[in-house]
């Protein structure tokens, strides 16, 4: 028989506890790159609602995992992906916890919904999350949906592949205000009660 | 908007699970649930390109980037260079690549690292570059030290430098770590042993290159990357609309 010639994918490792020192030098302590990457997908110039996005990630205990780094791509306000966008809205962004409290936000604008699978029909509203720290062999991928979305999050091919209906809940985040701006939390869970659905994508 | 590019599913049994009790920390921080399989969206397809307006003439040559004017990091000078491919084997240009390590004595620059080497003070210990049109990378460094690290009462990781690889989807993104041919910490490290396959590990372990080295001056290492591939559909029956 032949050999089939494919390569494989390079093997992931964690993070570690100094992900920082490579990814977010500023959050390590020190200044080292002229320009460096933020966590935030849009400026305030940005078509669309400005929105917070904010939450904490916890462990398997219940205890914040401190040491956490996020990045999330989305879909601008009209629902298109930004692929190599350098102008207000770029759609991607690095964000790093509070090393003391396991707090992170960011700002950006709330997306648009994007064309589903295929190009068929059109998909909630979502910011995608890639998470990875210490103790995390391989990034785990979620996504975050929006809680004034509720018709589209009932139509949304994702939301309904969830078996357990009541584990769609850990992918909605909850809109409060904030000095007049909208503010969503979005808790995850790595493990435990309320584990957040994560998915292979 | 892009066409969709799908991406050969990732090979569950040459990743590393979530859950490798021997790596402690993992047991708190894996999902006790499985996965929820997505078939791609172009949520997945796409994502972030960073040009090289993002870089700086040093970001690649970490003797010097972190250094006082005039002076070095000590330590082993290494250059490190390879590719980043994908699964199919075609290269990947315009892709970003970080990495960051420890010094020659194995210890981070970052506030929460306490080992009692020392700090090299010409030496920050991190780097990017961007692919070229073959794909290709390098950068110049020091050979990190193996440190030791709380697991059991005496784990010593093996030398490393982490990388960290966009590809072109968001479903492309890879952090993983490039070890050092001939360092026999590699196969007793928890970490490392994550990884079910052995053949994983050896893809994971970097050749010394004479051929890149530069005489009188620099060893060399090679590391190539392999990102998930995209998938060339040859017959689909269509959706409706598609």
């Amino acid at each position: 028989m032949q050999p089939l010639d494919y390569l494989k994918e390079t093997a992931s490792q964690t993070a570690g506890p100094y992900v920082h020192i490579g990814l977010a030098p500023a959050a390590a302590g020190f200044d080292i790159f002229d320009k460096n990457f933020g966590p935030n997908p849009a400026t305030p110039e940005a078509e669309g609602e400005q929105i917070t996005v904010e939450g904490v990630v916890r462990d398997g205990t219940g205890a914040p995992i401190k040491d956490v780094l996020i990045e999330v791509w989305q879909a601008d306000a009209t629902g298109a992906y930004a692929q190599g966008a350098t102008g207000p809205f770029t759609g991607w962004g690095r964000i790093v916890s509070d090393f003391e409290t396991g707090e992170w936000a960011f700002d950006t604008i709330k997306p648009g919904p994007a064309k589903g699978r295929g190009g068929h029909g059109l998909m909630a509203p979502h910011i995608s999350f890639w998470i990875v720290a210490r103790g995390i062999n391989l990034g785990l991928n979620t996504r975050m949906y929006f809680e004034d979305e509720g018709a589209a999050n009932d139509a949304d091919p994702v939301l309904n592949l969830i078996e357990q209906e009541h584990r769609r809940a850990t992918l909605i985040a909850q809109r409060s205000e904030r000095g007049g701006k909208p503010i969503y939390r979005f808790d995850i869970r790595v493990q435990g009660d309320g584990e957040t659905v994560f998915f292979d994508i | 908007m892009a066409p969709l590019d799908e991406l050969y599913p990732r090979d569950r049994e040459w990743q590393p699970p979530a859950l490798t009790p021997d790596y402690k920390t993992s047991l708190s921080r894996s999902p006790a649930y499985p996965l929820l399989s997505l078939q791609n969206s172009v949520s997945e397809t796409t994502g972030p390109v960073f040009g090289h307006d993002m870089l700086g003439p040093l970001d690649n040559d970490l003797l010097h980037n972190y250094a006082a004017p005039g002076e070095s990091a000590i330590g082993q000078r290494i250059i490190v260079h390879g590719r980043v491919l994908d699964e199919n084997g075609r290269p990947l240009p315009g892709t970003l690549v970080e990495f960051w390590q420890a010094n020659a004595g194995g210890r981070y620059r970052h506030r929460k690292d306490t080992y009692l080497a020392p700090i090299d003070p010409n030496f920050g210990g991190c780097g990017r570059a961007i692919t070229d049109a073959e794909g290709r990378y390098h950068f110049r460094t020091v050979k990190p030290a193996p440190y030791p690290w709380r697991n059991w009462v005496n784990n010593w990781r093996p030398a490393h430098i982490h990388f960290s690889i966009f590809g072109h989807a968001f479903a492309q993104r890879l952090i993983t770590q490039m070890y050092f041919e001939g360092d026999p910490l590699i196969w007793a490290c928890p970490i490392v042993k994550s990884i079910p396959d052995e053949r994983a590990i050896e893809q994971l372990i970097a050749p010394l290159d004479m051929n890149a080295t530069v005489p009188l001056d620099t060893m060399a290492y090679k590391f190539d990357i392999v990102l998930r591939g995209t998938r060339s559909t040859l017959f689909e029956n269509r959706l409706e609309g598609n």
